[in-house]
């Protein structure tokens, strides 16, 4: 039995050491190529070519026209919202939006789609050829953020499938048409993205940016926002090899760990000698990987083509002058508000924030608007408003699974917190302590918390001179190393005061004051 | 001289006859068409039928269906050898209209009682479908609970 089991231990490490000599013997690094393909849901009050409503979580089969069905003889409608929404999110991504474009049908066969086709923008899309530019940094995985963009291929609208509930047990699925014919814009983007996280920091740019633009609400929990990868990997220098596709990402954090996953499980393949298929997978973000689905076995053939009931679209690309069925672009331009880009570089160089403070920020627009207000109202320091708003109220709030959006902490309670912060009436400790007090109890006002629970810091001279003396008095061993020229004990002195104190004490006039006492 | 004059006469009559005749799309002599008389006829392997089948739904493997399937290659194919390079297709007659755009309006829906009458199978308000592409995982998950049930009736 032994024996045994020493040996299986052996052949193992013999593996281990062999495998990985040959590796390091003549492989190259693996290099990881990350596409992107973006489902963005417009805010519009109707669907793309009907006049059904478009909302989230109605009665069920409920905001569906008989043309959302595919009843025969009814015809689509194009809805001049989408093409101005889709127009404003080509222009702000820098796309070249084109004078002419039109609709095509892609065929497919699927209980949420009535037509068995899906009207969409293959041939000559709303726009083409744009960029996203943004920073990429995750605490505790980048130590600073960098600059990566990625090109935009195309723009597209299209329409929405119905939605499908899976019944397992039984096997069917439930139908629910409320979605179908919804509008959409579809962003694809050139693959030239390298890892998960770059992936997910440019889906939350994007999220940003179409929430700014008033475009999408970017809610992905909603599956307003929705994300497809397209995954390869390859040795360095090497040509792209297949790729898997996965489907239907709907979190940020998803986008980073679905994407990860994937290039771990092709390089598991791959270096134990076999081949990537390419294939459709689905992210299970509860198990935390990505798995085979049962679709496009055989490679898929659309059947693209022009859909025969829509003449082409048309826009005016040179003047504002607004036309019934043209629209015009350049006064669709004057509508681009700041950009996240743009509000990161002000923030850098309007109130020297650091480049990862910027980014955080910006990426809570609830915080950020707190932050311009707690700015503007009073010539506050930027850096020290920054870091409470990010690591201090974000981290009580986290604590207590708050939504940020949701903060029961007003701006007048902030901007008195932050007074009393600045002016050393109360520690870091007690301010985080008052935030969660807050929380709770968001009818009193931060002093009055304070005050109440007898926080506040003890600036009298007096009463610090007094605690110095006793913290001198009781230890008489440190105070002598501390004389003899130990200057380092004179920290754990200071920690002594502050623990005998409650922290109570403001520690910058009491180390002063302790200091001045010792070399007496 | 009187003949030529004569035959002058007639070649104006004929002029004016041909003209009377442009009201008619239909030539008034036959024309040279570019339809390929003589066209190879191809024939269909099994695998490209069941393909067939697959991306369109329509079952076409019986001897009369396959037929109609050839005949219909056979017809598109006589025009397949003109050459079309840089040529733009039409795919509409309305292709120098603009698309009529619509005011972001509800106007329609709120009519679930119309939307589900066609319904074979519902279920509360949902249409029931068979089941779609759900991912192999669940599938095997469902084997392995049948196998166990099966197991707990043994």
């Amino acid at each position: 039995m032994k024996y045994s089991m020493l040996s299986k231990r052996l052949l193992y490490t013999y593996n281990k050491i062999h495998k990985c000599g040959i590796s390091s013997h003549y492989k190259k690094e693996w290099q990881s190529v990350v596409g992107l393909e973006v489902h963005a849901q417009l805010n519009t009050e109707s669907k793309l070519f009907s006049g059904a409503e478009n909302t989230f979580g109605g009665l069920v089969n409920n905001c569906v026209s008989l043309f959302d069905a595919a009843i025969p003889g009814t015809l689509p409608v194009l809805n001049k919202k989408c093409v101005e929404l889709g127009v404003l999110t080509a222009l702000a991504l820098s796309c070249k939006v084109n004078e002419v474009s039109s609709f095509d049908r892609k065929h497919y066969f699927y209980a949420d789609l009535p037509a068995g086709y899906q009207i969409t923008q293959q041939r000559a899309p709303l726009a083409n050829d744009g960029a996203i530019h943004f920073q990429v940094y995750t605490p505790g995985i980048h130590k600073k953020p960098y600059n990566k963009s990625s090109k935009i291929k195309q723009i597209q609208l299209e329409q929405d499938s119905g939605k499908s509930l899976h019944d397992a047990e039984l096997k069917r699925s439930l139908v629910d048409l409320n979605r179908a014919g919804a509008p959409l814009i579809e962003l694809v983007f050139e693959p030239d993205l390298e890892d998960g996280e770059e992936a997910a920091a440019l889906v939350k740019e994007l999220v940003l940016i179409v929430q700014r633009l008033g475009v999408c609400t970017g809610r992905m929990e909603e599956g307003a926002l929705r994300v497809d990868a397209n995954v390869s990997i390859r040795r360095v220098g090497d040509p792209l090899s297949t790729r898997t596709e996965i489907k239907n990402i709907g979190s940020v954090r998803g986008v980073a760990g679905a994407i990860q996953h994937e290039i771990e499980r092709q390089q598991s393949i791959l270096e134990n000698g076999g081949h990537i298929i390419n294939e459709t997978r689905a992210w299970d973000a509860i198990a935390k990987i990505t798995i085979p689905m049962r679709d496009k076995e055989v490679v898929q053939d659309y059947r693209y083509m022009p859909e025969p009931n829509l003449p082409p679209l048309r826009v005016n690309l040179n003047t504002i002058e607004d036309n019934e069925d043209v629209i015009s672009v350049p006064l669709i331009k004057e509508r681009i508000p700041e950009l996240p880009e743009e509000s990161r570089t002000k923030l850098i160089a309007k109130y020297e924030l650091r480049p990862e403070i910027a980014v955080q920020l910006v990426n809570e627009p609830v915080l950020l608007e707190f932050f311009q207000k707690i700015i503007v109202e009073k010539a506050r320091n930027p850096s020290k408003v920054a870091n409470l708003l990010l690591n201090d109220l974000l981290t009580v709030l986290n604590k207590r699974k708050i939504n940020v959006t949701y903060c029961p902490i007003t701006v007048k309670q902030l901007e008195e917190l932050v007074d009393l912060l600045l002016d050393k009436k109360i520690s870091l400790e007690i301010c985080r302590k008052t935030i969660n007090e807050l929380v709770e109890n968001t009818s009193f006002s931060p002093i009055d918390i304070i005050k109440q629970k007898g926080w506040l810091l003890i600036t009298d001279e007096a009463e610090i001179t007094k605690n110095c003396v006793k913290v001198i008095e009781n230890n008489p061993k440190l105070v002598k190393q501390y004389k003899e020229g130990k200057i380092k004990v004179f920290k754990a002195l200071l920690g002594i005061l502050s623990k005998t104190t409650d922290n109570k004490l403001d520690m910058s006039i009491a180390s002063k004051k302790f200091e001045e006492l010792l070399k007496k | 001289m009187l003949n030529k004059s004569v035959i002058s006469i007639l070649n104006k009559t004929k002029n004016v006859f041909q003209f009377r005749c442009f009201s008619s799309k239909v030539p008034s002599i036959p024309v040279q068409t570019l339809e390929k008389k003589e066209t190879e006829r191809i024939k269909l392997d099994t695998n490209t039928i069941s393909l067939l089948e697959r991306l369109s739904l329509v079952k076409c493997d019986t001897d009369e269906g396959v037929k109609v399937l050839e005949d219909s290659i056979a017809f598109a194919n006589k025009i397949l050898h003109i050459n079309t390079d840089k040529i733009e297709p039409l795919y509409t007659v309305l292709e120098n209209q603009n698309l009529t755009l619509r005011e972001d309006k509800i106007t329609q829906g709120n009519c679930q009682a119309d939307i589900l009458k066609n319904a074979v199978l519902k279920e509360e308000e949902y249409f029931v479908a068979p089941p779609g592409n759900i991912p192999l995982h669940e599938v095997q998950i469902e084997s392995n609970k049948q196998t166990k049930q099966v197991k707990n009736e043994n």
